[in-house]
């Protein structure tokens, strides 16, 4: 007999995803999912849009920009791009960026760890009170600390150096991350620590042999999330810096010349920020896509 | 989870704590210190006690900007919320489609937020921006430099493209896990569409929702960096958020007692309002549960 029933779990489970599948395909009408792909597709274009535009002027010449509408470079250049390669003020933006944005996500999930792994799996005096007071520094606006971090980072000779900015991101980054990373530890039950422990694990030898590979995902969505609101900030970044830590985002504002604004080298430049942005989420996708339930329950 | 009472837990929190102390707990003192004197120089400063804050909370313009900022952040909110929600549902969810999506939602995301008021300001130009441009041409007088309702509508547009993938993105991964059964169940029963929403999918979302909600409004109620390029705080005030007013105030015309109660009162205003949906939300989800058990 061919038509044989299925003996397997296995079996039972394909055969019934299948016949599923099937009565789906029949049952849904074809319009429907049209209709959500056509929503789908006019979000994508509401999103590119701007982006496009962006990317279009950065390839015209500034004579073609200011010169009327065109909907795609006619006179393609890439005179803006190599401006920007060749001269080290621009550059050096995107190396500084760069530069504070991995040293803070480095600091922030080196201490991050530990502190979500306490607050996951200890009871200690004051433990809520302090978690709500982390929370509250993720509330804290930029340009409430913006004059007394400049005079704190001045006094201690800090000011126009890659670690300030490191550092005074690690204002809201590191709350952030302790915030994340506690939803993932809480979702890994205690017994393995617990068997670790009767195994003979010593703690540093379980938390990074056994217990940061369990996490690992909730580690690179954390990690995510730091490079993006580091990457994003500017008010503290351009507070703190002047020439030698400048970053590209304050870089750019200074691009009004003797003639006005030179909106060419301003696409140009404002495109090459999107791109850092596009690696990192390329890298992370997976562990989005798998589905993460952030936040305590 | 049953959490071990140990005290030595502090020992893990130490390395964090010292670093964000450095940064929350000194500058805070600092602004605490400011907003109780009056600073003429290093050297002369009188004590002034509430005098600062008091002139701050009868400030005509400082009110008019807080108003200002309520409306915008629940507005932004009162749209991104039902978006993102509506476009993490449909996403696709396998195959080389759904990376594809993820990545060009999350984009707007990545970039820096005065790029972001860049390309606005590129885009909505009234001769080479192609929204301003052909705004114009159908015959509306579209100028964000001289009407106030234009300047607000791109804001609010610029937001709305800014964040809602943020809303988007939290809600897919909060979708993606509900394990495939419940809407195996879901389908035995001939639940309706909005039923799986309603009892399966939002439920499960409350949580990314919660911050979400919470991340969004923080950073609406700090706004500074797009506006501020694309609109510069004008027409007129119209669109002068309570971060542009703070840095003006701070850095532009230095007086440092005035400003330092007003960043007070504005920490105040953010924490106060997410304590109180932080607290709504938790005691919501615990009667749900008292309930149920």
């Amino acid at each position: 007999m061919t038509d044989s029933m299925p003996t397997t779990p296995e079996a039972v489970r394909k055969r019934a995803a299948s016949a599923d599948a099937r009565r789906r395909r029949q049952a849904r009408p074809l319009s429907r999912q049209w209709r959500k792909r056509g929503l789908m597709a006019a979000y994508i274009v509401f999103v590119l849009l701007p982006i496009y535009w962006l990317l279009n002027m950065s390839f015209q010449s500034n004579t073609e920009i200011l010169g009327g509408l065109t909907l795609w470079p006619e006179d393609f250049t890439l005179e803006h791009y190599a401006k920007i390669f060749t001269d080290s003020s621009w550059y050096m933006g995107y190396v500084n960026s760069i530069t504070y944005v991995v040293m803070n996500m480095a600091i922030s999930i080196a201490v991050a760890l530990p502190a979500a792994y306490a607050f996951s799996r200890y009871q200690f005096i004051g433990d809520k009170h302090l978690f709500f007071w982390l929370l509250t520094n993720l509330m804290a606006p930029p340009a409430v600390f913006l004059l007394p971090y400049f005079q704190l980072y001045y006094t201690v000779g800090l000011f126009d150096t890659h670690i300030a900015v490191a550092l005074a991101h690690c204002l809201f980054n590191i709350p952030l991350a302790v915030w994340i990373l506690e939803g993932f530890m809480s979702g890994v039950p205690k017994e393995i620590d617990e068997t670790a422990f009767i195994d003979g694990y010593s703690f540093p030898k379980f938390f990074v042999r056994i217990f940061i590979p369990m996490i690992s995902s909730g580690i690179g969505v954390t990690l995510f999330f730091l490079f993006m609101f580091s990457w994003v900030e500017l008010l503290l970044a351009s507070t703190l810096t002047a020439t030698n830590a400048q970053p590209i985002a304050s870089v750019m504002t200074q691009t009004k010349g003797a003639s006005g604004i030179d909106w060419g080298a301003l696409a140009a430049a404002g495109t090459l920020t999107i791109l850092p942005g596009i690696v990192v989420v390329y890298f992370v996708r997976n562990h989005i896509a798998k589905g993460f339930a952030l936040g305590r329950t | 989870m049953t959490k071990v009472r140990n005290n030595r837990a502090w020992w893990l929190i130490l390395p964090m704590l010292l670093l964000v102390a450095f940064s929350a707990i000194i500058p805070l003192m600092t602004v605490v210190n400011y907003s109780v004197q009056d600073v003429f120089d290093a050297n002369t400063r009188f004590f002034t006690g509430t005098e600062w804050f008091k002139e701050m909370l009868n400030d005509p313009a400082l009110q008019a900007a807080v108003l200002r900022q309520f409306a915008f952040s629940l507005t932004v909110l009162a749209i991104e919320v039902p978006l993102g929600i509506g476009i993490a549902l449909i996403m696709p969810k396998k195959g080389w489609q759904a990376s594809a999506v993820l990545i060009l939602v999350t984009m707007p995301l990545l970039i820096p937020w005065n790029v972001v008021g860049s390309i606005w300001q590129i885009f909505t130009r009234g001769d080479i921006g192609l929204m301003g441009w052909s705004l114009r041409e159908l015959g509306y007088g579209y100028n964000i430099t001289a009407s106030p309702v234009d300047a607000w509508a791109t804001i609010i547009l610029m937001d709305v493209w800014h964040w809602t993938p943020l809303i988007a993105l939290l809600c897919y991964s909060g979708l993606r896990s509900i394990p495939d059964a419940y809407y195996q169940a879901a389908r035995i029963d001939r639940a309706s569409k909005w039923a799986v929403f309603r009892y399966i999918q939002l439920p499960k979302l409350t949580n990314v929702l919660v911050i979400g909600v919470l991340l969004r409004f923080m950073h609406s109620f700090m706004i500074y960096a797009e506006p501020f390029v694309l609109t510069g705080g004008g027409p007129g005030s119209s669109t002068t958020f309570l971060s542009q007013s703070l840095t003006t105030m701070a850095i532009g015309q230095q007086d440092l007692g005035p400003s330092a109660a007003f960043s007070l009162i504005y920490f105040l205003i953010i924490l106060l309002v997410s304590w109180v949906f932080y607290t709504a939300i938790m005691n919501m989800q615990k009667d749900k549960q008292d309930g149920e058990a």
